[in-house]
């Protein structure tokens, strides 16, 4: 029994989880082993979470332990069982619930939410939390049994939202993503770390998302374009490795700048000489995409005819462009509502399972704010300070790496040729 | 003990009951009065709890309460058939001076049938007829250390029928009627185990009333006598066919108010209970 309160061996991530408590004589008595045989032997798993073992032959002991089984029913059956031996379901009781009393604001003491899946208890029963995202609350439909995160300005009167922390369970991101494919990667930020491996990582990644259900989503700055890295990320884009592209006003028009003009903010990106009045050339770019339309209309007259704009509109790529209060023009796709941003690219990530962010500071931040936890995020920066960021507003399962974005996609893209030859 | 004035099988709460195979009331009347002629011939004083029409089973006083000092765990019977007896058990413990305690709430425990002293350890049966976890809890509340032990088989629904310490150390016991778990854990915990064999066991050999080094059990277990003994014990026999048929043998149809001969808080509590209920079953 002793190897039983050692180190726990990792459990898979099967699906319905209790906790239960068991105390009294449980060790003498032999419970606590019958109880955990109990749970391996019906097909669950299990960690103990908390033991306390009393010191005198009088005192009674504590076993706190998390059961896992493949289902709601096998759980239950489990459950039931171990039950017989003393071993008690521990919860706190319902999530409290209390009704909006205005809209975009929720009730005092609303729980705010982490990025890790998360369930609540209504009428006795574990409801998952969908849409999971950082600091928002959770909105309960009690007739449908179901519940999701919801931001503060999506909030209506008359929501049900969860009040509190009882009722509440957050499952940590260890142990639902054993032996992730950065595993390796002990520290989030790695400036000093072999990136072949790395890149390698991010290459067989896309290179397994680009015909399954789950996305790649690219998250850019301009200095994509600066650095002369344009065509490498429309070749990947061709290839069909991004589905989507969250980018703001400034990486579209400096990519279409430079299919028009052929330089990138004036300078000339084959020569790297600055090209008489080219400072005008981004929005004279801007100022044809809007008479035009839009990209995509420019696209289709044939006006734009290369970069990553029009390879995303040619390939399907779902791109969101959000604007800021320092952006020239803006290009006509360009979203100027903050709020509607949000609401854009959190529709947008929901079948997003592996995010790159590169050389973007304030949009790779805006996106891990709304990705849950699960997925895995790679952030490409010349300055490590970015993934500090990232990481230090909760995107925890961020990987990064400290590099120039164009030796990094240059040899993204050869790690990809490598596994489609 | 109670005298088996309205005994008899009236409803079937065990494998061993069965109404067409009824108790002779009058054999079983004699049966009863021997079983009590041999525990005064043991040493012990007898006090009776007044029978009570209807409740047939009340003659198995062994599952009024469990008796630890001055404190007696009013059983909660799982089945309903048996709920009657609790107030009348309860009542006569307070007028004799117990002070009458309920079992943790929602669990149901049957008294000494399922909770044995056996040294400062309380063995505890439990799924059949008791629970787990209440016993856990009254080890709590009286502060003593509690084993609870499985019963996988049900026709040996109490603990008091395949398990009854002698003394401190001792203890006759029937393991199949135990899972793995449980026997494990009174072979690590009690030094001197004397087994009895199935045809025995079913004879309810594990069902004795023990006082001093007497040993009073039902006929039909002289291999198990044989044992007693060689191991120093004085071995009695009486016929009590006539409970067996309700499931209940010379063990049940008592209580020890001062303590089981085995229980080590006997000893060390000459204020208790042995100087006012000394050897009274």
């Amino acid at each position: 029994m002793t190897e039983r309160l050692g180190p726990h061996e990792p459990v898979a991530p099967l699906a319905a989880v209790e906790d239960v408590e068991v105390r009294g004589h449980i060790i003498d008595s032999l419970i606590l082993p019958k109880v955990l045989d109990g749970i391996t032997a019906a097909g669950g798993e299990f960690r103990i979470k908390d033991i306390a073992v009393g010191h005198d032959r009088a005192d009674p002991s504590y076993a706190r332990i998390e059961v896992r089984a493949a289902d709601a029913a096998s759980l239950e059956s489990i459950i039931s069982q171990i039950s017989d031996h003393g071993a008690v379901p521990v919860h706190g009781g319902d999530a409290r619930l209390v009704d909006a009393d205005m809209d975009g604001a929720f009730p005092e003491g609303f729980y705010s939410t982490t990025n890790q899946r998360t369930e609540v208890r209504c009428g006795g029963r574990w409801l998952p939390v969908g849409d999971q995202e950082m600091d928002c609350g959770i909105v309960v439909d009690a007739d449908a049994g179901a519940a999701r995160c919801l931001p503060m300005s999506d909030g209506e009167r008359g929501m049900r939202i969860v009040v509190g922390h009882v009722g509440v369970r957050v499952f940590p991101l260890e142990r639902q993503e054993q032996g992730h494919a950065f595993a390796f990667m002990n520290s989030a930020v790695s400036t000093e770390k072999p990136k072949g491996i790395v890149i390698r990582e991010i290459a067989r990644q896309l290179h397994a998302n680009r015909g399954g259900p789950g996305k790649s989503l690219l998250v850019g700055g301009p200095a994509i374009v600066h650095t002369g890295s344009g065509p490498l990320v429309s070749r990947l884009v061709r290839q069909g490795y991004i589905h989507k592209l969250f980018a703001g006003n400034a990486l579209a028009t400096h990519d279409i700048e430079q299919a028009l003009f052929g330089t990138s903010l004036g300078v000339n990106l084959s020569e790297g000489t600055i090209v008489d009045a080219g400072h005008e050339h981004h929005l004279r770019a801007i100022n044809r995409i809007r008479r035009a339309g839009s990209i995509r209309a420019a696209v289709e007259s044939g006006l734009l005819a290369s970069g990553i704009m029009h390879d995303c509109v040619r390939h399907g790529v779902e791109v969101h462009l959000s604007g800021s209060i320092r952006d020239d023009g803006p290009l006509p796709e360009v979203v100027t509502d903050a709020l509607e941003c949000q609401r854009i690219m959190r529709s947008a990530v929901r079948d997003v399972t592996f995010c790159l962010m590169i050389a973007t500071t304030l949009h790779s931040v805006a996106v891990g704010n709304l990705l849950p936890a699960s997925v895995r995020v790679v952030c490409v920066d010349i300055n490590p300070s970015t993934v500090i960021k990232l990481n230090d507003r909760g995107s925890f399962q961020t990987v990064g790496l400290v590099t120039d974005v164009e030796p990094f996609l240059r040899a993204l893209v050869a790690e990809v040729s490598k596994l489609e030859a | 003990m109670c005298p088996p004035d309205h005994y008899g099988v009236y409803y079937v709460i065990n494998p061993w009951m069965d109404i067409a195979r009824q108790a002779d009331h009058a054999a079983a009347v004699a049966q009863w009065q021997s079983l009590r002629a041999a525990l005064v011939a043991a040493g012990a004083q007898v006090s009776l709890v007044p029978p009570v029409e209807g409740l047939p089973d009340m003659v198995f006083t062994a599952n009024a309460a469990l008796i630890y000092r001055k404190r007696a765990i009013v059983s909660r019977f799982r089945h309903e058939q048996r709920a009657g007896e609790q107030p009348h058990f309860r009542r006569w413990l307070a007028e004799h001076g117990f002070e009458a305690l309920d079992p943790p709430d929602g669990h149901a425990f049957e008294g000494a049938g399922d909770a044995l002293f056996c040294g400062d350890t309380l063995y505890a049966g439990y799924r059949q007829r008791s629970d787990a976890i209440g016993h856990q809890k009254i080890g709590t509340l009286l502060g003593v250390r509690v084993l609870p032990l499985e019963l996988v088989s049900a026709h040996f629904y109490h603990l008091d029928t395949c398990f009854c310490p002698l003394d401190a150390q001792t203890a006759i016991w029937f393991p199949p009627a135990l899972d793995e778990y449980g026997r494990r854990v009174i072979r690590a915990n009690i030094a001197n185990l004397i087994e009895v064999e199935e045809a025995e066991a079913r004879s309810f050999a594990c069902n004795a009333a023990v006082v001093g080094r007497a040993v009073v059990t039902n006929i039909g277990c002289s291999g198990l006598h044989g044992r007693l003994r060689a191991a120093g014990f004085a071995p009695v026999e009486v016929p009590l066919s006539e409970f067996v048929k309700a499931g209940g043998s010379a063990k049940c149809l008592t209580l020890r108010l001062d303590g089981e001969e085995a229980a080590a808080w006997r000893q060390d509590d000459p204020g208790g209970n042995s100087e006012n209920c000394h050897d009274r079953l």
